[in-house]
């Protein structure tokens, strides 16, 4: 039997549309453990490429035969290695193309709705990683927003429907992924904006962005509002667009809220994030699309793979949103807080231009989930 | 630290390392400890976890310029 090459963009197909399908992953428990790949309809046997070279005869049991199998690795060489040894032993399989590396740099352009006057926002869904980032497109021009380091997906896009990349903003300082925010504005020549509460440290030129700013996209005059809005960061700063979108950053997601404690203690800014969400974001029409920054879990992610509700809805479903008690608030965002994202203060420090990681290792910086949140 | 054998797997990307420790590992006898030297960074969990499930001690672990040092004693 034959086993094929699966890729990172076959797979998201299948997560948005919620297919079947069994993972093989033969990376090592604690990395299994840590972090994988997630569906709705999918299926999950860890087994170690190491415990398997003596030959995969003892797990064909425990393998479906309705159903597509997939081995995954970390690069992609021992789901190959295994991949050949099952097809040897008589099944068809898939192996994923550049293994979870690939999986964590894939985005997924999802159309979120239209603007005023023929303008259109997108979202790029980043699912091994949870994170999502943005591209506003009005009349010729575009403002791509919180971007990944994979800047080519945005520059593709851009070029695809025929329009110019003049703005560039991030909601805050990241600290669980690279920003490709300054290379893209190197590129394209586009201004590159930063609140300058986060930007204190920074090594490079950028455009202040701070509450009450409007930056306008094409002719048709599509408005990005900054908020200021800090708690997941000092400087976190929001976005309405167009009136209708709340690009809410790290500080409000679709199921829990931002953690206070990436870029400094969490005692800190807990008072700030309780004022945002509790207050600034209160005062602001119920009809807003939030649009966040990230995502947890899969179940967050509406039918067409978008990720986007309502405020009104947030504000009556979302637990973070509603600890009327400042002081069990106070407790669920300093009390119980996951692991830090991988790396973060190397992923911080990258973002302000002080060191300069190469490829390979901004890769590696950025392995496994993005826990920007505390639910 | 003292070694009976030493592995060059500098360069090798997975599965390569772990395939030619354990090939190295069938011919030490108990107790006598492997050397091994990779670059691939995957190497470092995954040779830690391949000793505990094959009974092996992984003894001391260095990194020195982007090499990644593995003394492993055989179980």
């Amino acid at each position: 039997m034959a086993f094929k090459q699966m890729t990172a963009a076959e797979v998201s197909k299948k997560v948005i549309n919620k297919t079947d399908l069994f993972i093989l992953d033969v990376r090592n428990e604690s990395d299994f453990n840590d972090w994988k790949i997630e569906g709705r309809n999918f299926e999950f046997l860890n087994i170690p490429y190491f415990d398997l070279l003596d030959g995969v005869e003892e797990i064909l049991g425990q393998l479906p035969d309705n159903k597509e199998i997939l081995v995954v690795c970390a690069k992609e060489g021992s789901s190959v290695m295994v991949a050949e040894m099952l097809s040897e032993a008589g099944l068809d399989v898939f192996y994923l193309k550049g293994g979870m590396k690939a999986w964590s740099e894939h985005l997924e352009p999802v159309r979120i709705g239209e603007l005023t006057n023929g303008a259109e926002i997108h979202q790029f869904v980043r699912l091994g990683k949870g994170c999502l980032s943005y591209m506003v497109v009005s009349n010729g021009e575009a403002a791509v927003i919180d971007s990944t380091r994979m800047i080519d997906a945005y520059l593709d896009f851009a070029d695809d429907i025929g329009v110019k990349v003049t703005h560039v903003l991030d909601t805050h300082l990241h600290a669980d992924h690279i920003s490709g925010g300054r290379r893209i504005a190197e590129v394209t020549n586009a201004a590159y904006w930063l609140p300058p509460k986060d930007a204190a440290e920074v090594t490079f030129e950028y455009q202040p962005l701070e509450s009450g700013k409007v930056i306008t996209i094409g002719h048709t005059a599509i408005d990005i509002q900054a908020l200021y809005s800090p708690g997941h960061t000092i400087g976190s700063t929001s976005f309405v667009v167009d009136q209708k979108y709340l690009l809410s950053g790290d500080i409000l997601f679709i199921d829990s809220i931002g953690r206070p404690d990436l870029a400094g203690l969490a005692e800190d800014w807990v008072g700030d994030l309780r004022e945002t969400l509790y207050t600034r974001y209160k005062e602001l029409s119920d009809e807003l699309i939030v649009l966040p920054s990230h995502f947890m879990i899969i179940d967050e992610l509406n039918e067409d793979g978008s990720v986007a509700k309502k405020l009104g809805t947030l504000f009556a479903e979302n637990h973070g949103l509603n600890i009327a008690d400042e002081t069990e608030f106070r407790g669920l965002v300093t009390g119980n807080l996951p692991p830090q994202p991988n790396a973060y203060q190397e992923i911080r420090e990258t973002n302000m231009g002080k060191i300069e990681p190469d490829v390979e290792k901004q890769r590696e910086m950025e392995i496994g989930p993005n826990r920007c949140a505390v639910r | 630290m003292n070694s009976d054998i030493v592995l060059d797997a500098k360069g090798l990307a997975c599965p390569m390392p772990i395939v030619k420790t354990r090939k190295a590992m069938n011919d030490l006898q108990t107790g006598q400890v492997l050397e091994i030297h990779v670059t691939d960074k995957g190497a470092k969990a995954d040779l830690a976890a391949w000793s505990k499930s094959g009974g092996h001690e992984l003894v001391e672990m260095a990194e020195e310029n982007d090499i990644l040092k593995f003394w492993i004693r055989k179980g």
